[in-house]
């Protein structure tokens, strides 16, 4: 590869940024296709255990970004994509954001804002749907999703622990 | 500590809430705090705290900030703490909020990246995501109830039949999500606007 891989970290990162519409899951396949046909920067096991790594840590799931990155290029890297990947979308709904306040009482914008609630809860509700769907490969696994759903929706009690109990039942293989 | 003034509508005060406002520091450690805890997405736990636990929006407005999040470019959670913290804090509440979601993780992701590079074995990790990821979805659903609840209470208006359209769409129907959205969403804000 010539010159330094920081550029089209960044280049590549920037432009997904902008229109990775529809979340970090949406973005997944293209993430796929640049980082493993087209610039060869990791294999495609690489690429599946740096998904299961984001996936299993804390956080939002773009930072699957960082792993690339780190992968690539170590720890300028990592920042150097993960800046790329959170910048420009960021900077756009800061933009958005000011502008939407500024006009908190306009007939339109309370129109397109109740307008796009129910779109986005029946997405959300889609996305569940669909993770289940793929997820749960056993009547235990179903059972857990159906529990916690129960106690995350009926009470307050703190859903860590029960996340805490699902990854040791998860560790013995049962699931 | 006590939050700059924003050059941004106040909020308005709802009736019946004790809504409350956020300084700097407490938004760096309410999202710190939702994205530790946020194993298999961040929105259940950043309604948790927002909405439960500090009294920051209400159910309604929270609906709306996040389905605002949800239709900008980029990742849902990251563009909601910019949201977020740019309506309550103007530029440095949003990256102090952006700053809380995305420190932690990065330290924990690049301590578990060393470790690969290291040792590069899943197995172990793979069989225990299996079952928080089982419990992730059951949360999301849960919060799914959560967030519908405000809009059903209100009677069935244009909302939950859109709702439960987009629903059908994506879920059983397979459409891509794109589709979806860009025909759904010009129907469901003209109704809005009539019904206004």
């Amino acid at each position: 590869m010539n010159g330094s891989p920081l550029l089209p970290l960044f280049g590549y990162f920037a432009l997904l940024s902008l229109f990775a519409v529809g979340g970090a899951n949406a973005a997944i396949p293209e993430m796929h296709r640049i980082a493993v046909e087209v610039m060869h920067w990791m294999n495609d096991r690489q690429f599946a255990d740096s998904f299961a790594i984001a996936q299993a840590s804390p956080g939002p799931n773009i930072i699957i970004v960082t792993l690339i990155g780190y992968h690539v290029a170590g720890l300028p890297g990592a920042a150097v994509a993960t800046a790329a990947m959170c910048g420009p979308s960021c900077m756009v709904a800061f933009l958005v954001a000011r502008t939407w306040d500024r006009f908190k009482e306009a007939r339109w914008r309370i129109a397109i804002q109740a307008g796009l609630v129910p779109v986005s809860l029946g997405l959300i509700a889609a996305s569940a749907f669909v993770l289940a769907r793929t997820a749960d490969h056993t009547i235990y696994a179903a059972l857990i999703t159906g529990i916690t759903a129960l106690v995350g929706f009926a009470t307050r009690f703190n859903p860590l622990w029960i996340f805490a109990a699902s990854g040791l039942l998860g560790l013995t293989g049962w699931l | 500590m006590s939050g700059p003034v924003a050059p941004v509508a106040p909020v308005a005060p709802s009736p019946s809430s004790t809504i409350t406002r956020p300084t700097l520091s407490e938004l760096f450690r309410a999202f710190a705090i939702v994205s530790i805890s946020g194993f298999g997405g961040a929105l259940p736990w950043a309604r948790r705290k927002i909405v439960e636990q500090k009294c920051w929006m209400t159910a309604e407005e929270f609906n709306e900030a996040f389905a605002l999040s949800q239709f900008l470019p980029g990742p849902n959670v990251v563009n909601f703490s910019v949201v977020f913290g740019s309506r309550f804090g103007g530029a440095p509440g949003a990256a102090v909020a952006l700053a809380g979601l995305m420190g932690p993780p990065l330290i924990i992701v690049t301590v578990l990246a060393m470790l690969y590079a290291r040792f590069g074995d899943l197995e172990m990790l793979g069989r225990i995501l299996v079952g928080i990821t089982a419990a992730a979805i059951g949360l999301l659903i849960a919060v799914v109830a959560k967030m519908a609840a405000p809009l059903f209470r209100k009677g069935w208006d244009w909302g939950p039949p859109v709702a439960v359209a987009a629903f059908i769409g994506v879920a059983i129907m397979q459409w891509p999500l794109p589709l979806v959205f860009v025909t759904l969403a010009p129907i469901s804000i003209a109704l809005a606007w009539v019904k206004r």
